[in-house]
């Protein structure tokens, strides 16, 4: 099988994304879609998907024109995508997810042995057996609603597959078993698609490289002839010197101490210090407890025993109200879920925390509205920079410059940023680094947590590891390795 | 998974087109139908034209100021409504709460000085409207569950009040529902600039930008600090000043206040917001949309009647109505 996309354009929104690709995809080769946020790498996937009709150019397949004019004909085809955003019913059983609406039947009643013994082995056959065909979907973890959706893709034969940033909810033994199931689909003959921002993964697993930017095609490159250095330059259309900035870990006064936090079922006995100007990181495996220890110290979940002190002074946050009032803000880990509001525009969404200070007796001052966001905008480098414009039209790494402008404004003295630059590209984290580092030059302490080990040493001066709930080791991060931080995380001595 | 299911929002109101930096954009205009309330308007004036032709008493000034007179009750209910629908709520209590205060101003106001007698009935309505916001907010009940039973409680409390019409004696309680200004009925132009404190309550006050997050993301804008029960029984209070309003207007021009007053009416509030643009999944609706919905409404009714078409066949054409405009705009947001 050969799929060639001829300079297809595609626009949304009043903007014009793709301006032309043209793209090559055969069966049994890996090709690796790498390219910055708003590039069109979501946009790309869409057409091939057939979600999204195309505005000009062609699609070919074994050289014969191809016209996709809805999901259905692209199924049809034996193309199968998996989201970056899942898409599993929650309430229904994994069975039910991975068979939707082609459940097995005997005299005209669901088979329900049949239908489990059919998921089990397509389980098995991508390496996650131990996922529960009966379980409920929206009971797993994030990781395992991922396999999943891939198992769903696959219970039809698929002739290409395309998948969206797979690992951003994987890591580890999870992602080997990826990997491993990708190379038995190649051998079998498909055609994979493999769109990321870790370029590790994509020089691994790939066999070319698509880099694209600004919604054309900017090189196709093999693995054993390039380097990430290339990639990320031709990404970024710039050479990027240096991914983190150089930091001088300095220890002030703790701005904010915690002592003894718990909440039940999430987190015990958490402990430490943040001072002005401090950048900690903290790592953790997903379920430790990383992020419901920030929501607690921003007042978005109650504590059951400990103090937090700032400047000090005992505080206890009843809400978010109330810690914004006093300097603490959060960037929460899935921006979807809880950091926009995707119908609405850049200029709300960039004023929703802020606007009791703009406003007077209720009403906005929407001059100063209008003001803080275009300064937003600038200092961000928001794209497209139209503050009329729905979030939702924006990529994934300008959706989270939203998301930071939002917090910006409220000008915290605590920033907690809880995976900030997941799904987001490497030009985009660049930029994201480079602005925290200089938020801790005008005294504010940083909370970086992250499941990204090169990410957590290299951006912080120290590093905070927990598992399972508590707070198990405290380390420099010039002194330490990711090894070692992981073999904390885990609890197998380094 | 959230949020996958609802569509682009449009920002009807602003009516700014984007800015033709690239031919992209010119491009995109031109596939793009115009907004909903373009469409609407578009309609309405069609509808006015026709109708002007084929009917001789449709256009003359007594039927205008009648055509006026009754879209004030659906205007007033949708305003209330839609505030309540931008938060992904319903309230489908609004008909009971206009019996309930209609019947209520007309009793009082024999025992009670005119402006005493409508401030307590309104005060009613906002008393109702807060205790469905407190039921949806504090309790987190379902809106349409909440408003359900407080649609019959309402109901009931209104025949406990009186089970007979009670006709108001005071000759003044009749001025505010018949009189005009002008060719202008006093009520259309309440209703009028209700509507505007409502545009400016949604885009130049926190509260109703709050009101539009919350039904967008409500977990996302509680994070941002916006206190969010308080902005919902704020909601529903407001649909229940508005549906005070309505009621005490509609008792005073009818003359006679049933307690049977205002049966269905939520059905026409909420036909009006959503042809107008409103999703009743939340966080998407217009001041313009509502009232150009209100007007299309009330064009229809008045033109059916004008018509002679039976009450049960208007009913009909009515429904199948509001189901075309509804599939219009469903066409009109697969394109964004």
């Amino acid at each position: 099988m050969r799929l060639e996309l001829r300079g297809v354009r595609k626009g949304y929104g009043g903007v014009e994304v793709l301006h032309g690709v043209d793209l090559t995809a055969e069966g049994g080769q890996v090709l690796a879609i790498a390219g910055a946020n708003g590039a069109g790498k979501s946009t790309l996937i869409k057409v091939l998907a057939g979600a999204a009709p195309l505005d000009g150019g062609t699609i070919l397949l074994d050289g014969e024109p191809l016209t996709l004019r809805g999901p259905e004909d692209a199924q049809a085809l034996g193309f199968r995508t998996v989201y970056q955003e899942l898409s599993l019913v929650p309430q229904m059983t994994v069975t039910e997810n991975v068979l939707l609406g082609a459940l097995p039947t005997k005299r005209g009643l669901v088979d329900w042995p049949a239908a489990h013994a059919r998921v089990r082995a397509l389980l098995e056959e991508i390496g996650f057996a131990d996922i529960d065909p009966r379980a409920r979907a929206g009971k797993l973890s994030v990781a395992r609603q991922q396999m999943v959706e891939i198992a769903k893709a696959l219970a039809v034969e698929p002739r290409m597959l395309v998948l969206d940033e797979p690992s951003a909810v994987l890591a580890g033994t999870d992602l080997d078993r990826l990997f491993d199931l990708i190379r038995r689909l190649r051998e079998r003959g498909v055609a994979i698609l493999y769109v990321s921002h870790r370029l590790a993964e994509v020089m691994e697993i790939s066999d070319r490289i698509t880099v694209i930017k600004d919604g054309r095609v900017v090189d196709t490159l093999t693995p054993a002839l390039t380097s990430e250095d290339e990639i990320i330059a031709l990404m970024a259309g710039r050479r990027l010197e240096q991914i983190y900035p150089d930091r001088v870990p300095e220890s002030g006064k703790p701005l904010l101490s915690v002592r003894g936090l718990s909440r039940d079922g999430a987190f015990d006995d958490v402990s430490f210090d943040l001072a002005a100007g401090e950048i900690v990181g903290m790592f953790g495996l997903v379920g430790s407890g990383r992020s419901e220890v920030a929501r607690c110290l921003f007042g978005a979940d109650r504590q059951t025993s400990g103090t937090v002190e700032l400047d000090g002074a005992v505080t206890r946050f009843r809400t978010p109200g109330d810690a914004i009032g006093a300097g603490i803000a959060l960037v929460t880990e899935d921006r979807k879920h809880s950091g926009l509001v995707l119908g609405m525009d850049i200029t709300d969404n960039t004023t929703f925390a802020t606007m009791p200070r703009i406003s007077h007796a209720g009403l906005l001052n929407t001059r100063r509205r209008a003001a803080n966001v275009q300064d937003m905008i600038e200092r961000l480098g928001i794209n497209p920079p139209r503050p009329e414009m729905p979030v939702r039209h924006l990529s994934g790494g300008n959706q989270q410059k939203v998301v930071l402008a939002k917090w910006l404004l409220t000008r915290p003295r605590v920033l907690i940023l809880d995976e900030p630059t997941r799904g987001v590209d490497m030009a985009t984290r660049v930029d994201i680094y480079r602005m925290i580092d200089e938020l801790t030059r005008e005294g504010v302490a940083i909370l970086l947590i992250s499941s990204d080990l090169a990410e957590v040493l290299g951006a912080t001066d120290r590093v905070l590891v927990m598992r399972g709930g508590r707070l198990v080791a405290e380390v420099g991060s010039a002194d330490t390795t990711e090894d070692e931080v992981l073999a904390h995380s885990v609890g197998v001595a380094a | 998974m959230t949020g996958q299911q609802t569509s682009t929002v449009r920002d009807t109101d602003s009516g700014k087109a984007p800015e033709a930096t690239a031919p992209a954009s010119a491009r995109w205009r031109a596939a793009v139908p115009p907004p909903t309330i373009l469409v609407l308007i578009g309609v309405a004036i069609a509808i006015v034209v026709v109708a002007g032709i084929t009917n001789d008493s449709f256009l003359t000034e007594g039927n205008m100021t009648n055509l006026l007179r009754q879209m004030v009750t659906t205007g007033l209910l949708a305003l209330g409504m839609l505030l309540v629908i931008l938060t992904g709520g319903i309230d489908l209590s609004v008909g009971s709460v206009v019996a309930l205060t209609g019947i209520m101003s007309a009793g009082l106001v024999s025992g009670l000085p005119l402006p005493l007698a409508v401030l307590m009935a309104i005060v009613i309505g906002v008393l109702c409207g807060t205790v469905n916001g407190i039921m949806v907010a504090r309790f987190s009940l379902a809106p349409f569950v909440v408003t359900l039973a407080s649609m019959t409680t309402f109901r009931g409390l209104t025949y406990v009040y009186s089970k007979t019409p009670i006709t108001p004696t005071t000759p003044d309680f009749l001025t505010l529902g018949s009189q005009n200004v002008g060719p202008i009925p006093i009520a259309a132009i309440i209703t009028l600039l209700m509507f505007a404190l409502g545009w400016v309550l949604i885009n130049r006050t926190s509260a109703g930008r709050a009101l539009l997050g919350i039904g967008g993301n409500r977990e996302a804008v509680r994070l941002a600090g916006v206190k969010v029960q308080r902005h919902l029984v704020l909601a529903y209070a407001l649909s229940g000043l508005c549906a005070g309003v309505a009621g005490v207007i509609l008792a005073s021009r009818v003359g006679i206040a049933q307690p049977s007053l205002g049966q269905g009416f939520e059905l026409d509030a909420i036909a009006a917001c959503v042809i107008g643009g409103a999703s009743l999944s939340g966080g998407r609706g217009t001041i313009g949309g509502t009232l150009a919905g209100v007007v299309l409404l009330g064009l229809i009714d008045n033109l059916l009647s004008l018509y002679d078409v039976q009450s049960y066949w208007q009913q009909v054409l009515k429904g199948l109505i509001i189901a075309v405009a509804i599939l219009v705009r469903r066409g009109e947001r697969q394109n964004t």
